[in-house]
């Protein structure tokens, strides 16, 4: 990829493989990720279930269970250091104070047991050095700008004593309590309402643009990164087949994936009641990929070529990179073929 | 019509005009759950109000779509129309009769009339159980063929008419993807031959490319045999797509029913323009411009629901008066009846 940043990114990640081995077979849950996110920028990480998005956040933390899992190679290059050579003392340090992180379900990834005020001035406490009573202070005002009322008193709660939406702005709280220059939101709004997950989102952009944190959102929600997201990846079966800005990906796509996932979602911009053209066939067998595009079975656009070689990332257009052969012949307008159900 | 403190029990019960009577007419329909509290000494401390005064019709081959948030009892409602869980008051005519003072063996010979297909298509599958036999269950309970053959044949036949193969017949749940073991839902509720079918959350587990083909085959089935839908979904640009009229439910209420384009072109309710306003839609340079209604704070408890009207601790133009009588839903327009009394 060239450089036109003079500016070096805040995170490059480079080739990132992790494969999870069981005796008999080999899944290439991430395989070959390659990506930057720039300083305070807002990137969407978009794909169905299985495509490899959390894998690729749990890569970067350093969070893959191993066995079964294990990063087979590439970089992760944040702040200049490649995160994947660190010692595994010097890694804690970056998760939580530089790297923050909030994932889907906040009632399992909060402590039963400990109240939320231990929970927040943990992290305070070991990254930032600061003494109980100015931790509790700090943690007062946190849940005080995620907007949790009478916060000071609520330090003393339990998890269970919150809402689902209350839960998950304690954990924005807790990603973001020691400023962290990166907060990785893994499908931080699935489980939540939809007026809920509209307060989460404002709540998400609001902070990390007033305090500069670059946004990594992971999604399977098509729609909830269009607003916030300055650039969009899509990924598929454990690659990145497409990325640009937002609003070429949405307003443009060169990838026939892409073009299918926004074709199969009905719109309340659009007019309703005409049928829905999905992907045809299944997500593939992570297990036991086809050789060639994993896409091609289910591809409108598919050519011979597809089948034998895996087409990587080419430039598309400005800052706009696409995984297909018929790049150049994808659109969105004339609806394609008529895929079949 | 009942008095003026009751008034939300009040229905919109429109007589279809073509065949004179709704396929299915809800009343007052109300659920409540007694809360227990002691291990010996049972009493009962209050009751939460899942469902409380619903009222709705529904013709031959229409779809009803009936949104809202968790806990807003739209799948209790739906339960409590079948009869699956039993309503603490009000009327369900379907096709004619009263279902809620039937007796259960009357009840289960209606049950062939209406399917359910559930949320969990990994949940709702015995796992030891067949394809062909999960499918074919209707068809023994009810006794809908006379031979083994017969039987067999209309198995094969429903899993076609889903889009799955007849030779999947002997495969178990866990041989199938999300997408597969939903249609299997689908032809199990469809086994019966039924005229209703509640849809509760039937796509919402589901991946987006797999969500299309799924509503695809709802509506092809529909036109196919000229099934009612209850369409049960929080996903609100999905119920728009299929459904013919919306009901948005807030904590055991409806709040604003009308028709598809009537609630989506002009939504009075301020809880329904707030539900609108927060679906996310794909596209960077509309959302750019949208204009936003976030709703501060949850969902009441329905153990301790607000008094007046349930929305208006969130509501953003609510008067003291919202605090005193329960809205009653009224006609504001043709087939549009709303329970804000600021409309």
């Amino acid at each position: 990829m060239t450089e036109r940043q003079t500016v070096e990114p805040l995170l490059q990640v480079r080739d990132l493989k992790t494969y999870f081995y069981s005796p008999s077979s080999v899944v290439r849950a991430v395989d070959g990720v390659t990506f930057d996110l720039r300083e305070g920028e807002t990137l969407g990480l978009v794909g169905e279930s299985g495509c490899g998005k959390s894998v690729t956040a749990l890569t970067l933390m350093r969070l893959i269970p191993n066995p079964p899992g294990r990063i087979v190679g590439g970089e992760v290059i944040f702040k200049g250091r490649d995160l994947l050579k660190l010692s595994d003392s010097e890694m804690r340090k970056v998760r939580g104070r530089d790297i923050g992180m909030i994932f889907q379900e906040p009632m399992s990834s909060l402590n039963p047991v400990l109240t939320i005020g231990r929970q927040l001035t943990e992290a305070l406490e070991l990254h930032m050095n600061m003494s109980k009573r100015q931790a509790m202070d700090r943690a007062g005002e946190l849940l005080d700008m995620v907007g949790i009322p009478d916060a000071r008193t609520r330090l003393k709660d339990y998890p269970h004593q919150m809402s689902g939406g209350q839960r998950q702005r304690v954990m924005i709280a807790i990603a973001l309590s020691c400023n962290p220059k990166l907060l990785i939101a893994d499908e931080a709004t699935t489980a939540l309402d939809v007026t809920i997950q509209a307060q989460i989102l404002e709540l998400m952009q609001d902070l990390t643009s007033r305090l500069g944190t670059a946004l990594l959102i992971i999604t399977h929600n098509l729609g909830v990164v269009a607003r916030y997201a300055d650039r969009v990846n899509v990924m598929y079966a454990g690659k990145i087949r497409e990325m640009g800005s937002s609003d070429d990906i949405y307003g443009s796509p060169k990838h026939p994936y892409t073009v299918g996932l926004l074709n199969s979602v009905p719109r309340l911009d659009e007019p309703a009641k005409t049928r829905l053209a999905p992907i045809r066939g299944e997500i593939p067998n992570m297990a036991d990929l086809p050789a060639g595009c994993a896409f091609r079975d289910r591809c409108d656009w598919a050519i011979e070529r597809c089948g034998a070689e895996d087409p990587t990332l080419t430039e598309a257009g400005r800052e706009h990179w696409s995984a297909c052969w018929e790049s150049a012949k994808v659109s969105r307008r004339p609806a394609a073929q008529k895929a079949k159900v | 019509m009942t008095t003026a403190t009751n008034a939300s029990t009040v229905t919109p019960v429109k007589a279809d005009v073509t065949s004179g009577q709704p396929l299915l007419a809800v009343e007052g329909l109300k659920v409540h759950f007694p809360v227990n509290r002691g291990f010996i000494l049972q009493r009962t401390v209050g009751h939460v109000k899942a469902v409380d005064g619903i009222g709705f019709s529904l013709k031959h081959g229409e779809t009803l779509g009936l949104v809202g948030e968790s806990g807003s009892g739209k799948t209790t409602a739906g339960r409590a129309i079948l009869q699956l869980t039993k309503p603490t008051a009000g009327k369900v005519t379907f096709e004619g009769q009263e279902l809620t003072t039937m007796k259960p063996d009357a009840i289960r010979k209606m049950r062939r009339r209406m399917g359910i297909v559930f949320q969990d298509p990994y949940g709702s599958l015995n796992p030891r159980m067949t394809a062909g036999n999960i499918v074919g269950e209707p068809l023994i309970v009810h006794r809908l063929f006379t031979s083994k053959a017969e039987y067999r044949e209309k198995v094969a036949e429903l899993l076609q008419v889903v889009g799955l193969s007849p030779a999947m017949a002997n495969r178990y749940p866990h041989e199938f993807s999300g997408g597969q073991r939903q249609r299997l839902g689908v032809a199990r509720a469809l086994a019966a031959r039924p005229s209703l079918i509640v849809l509760d959350e039937p796509v919402s587990a589901l991946d987006v490319s797999i969500q299309a083909q799924v509503i695809n085959l709802l509506q092809d089935l529909q036109e196919q045999f000229n099934l009612a839908y209850i369409f049960i979904a929080h996903d609100l640009s999905v119920v728009r797509h299929i459904s013919d009229r919306v009901a948005v439910m807030y904590l055991g209420k409806i709040v604003e029913i009308a028709t598809r384009d009537e609630i989506y072109k002009n939504p009075l309710h301020p809880y329904t323009k707030a539900l609108l306003s927060a679906v996310p839609a794909p596209d960077p340079v509309l959302e750019r411009k949208r204009e936003r209604i976030v709703l501060k704070g949850d969902i009441p408890s329905p153990l301790n629901p607000p008094s007046g009207c349930v929305f208006h601790t969130r509501c953003p133009i609510a008067i003291d008066d919202c605090k005193g009588d329960v809205p009653p839903l009224r006609e504001v327009g043709p087939e549009h009846w709303v329970a804000c009394i600021r409309v």
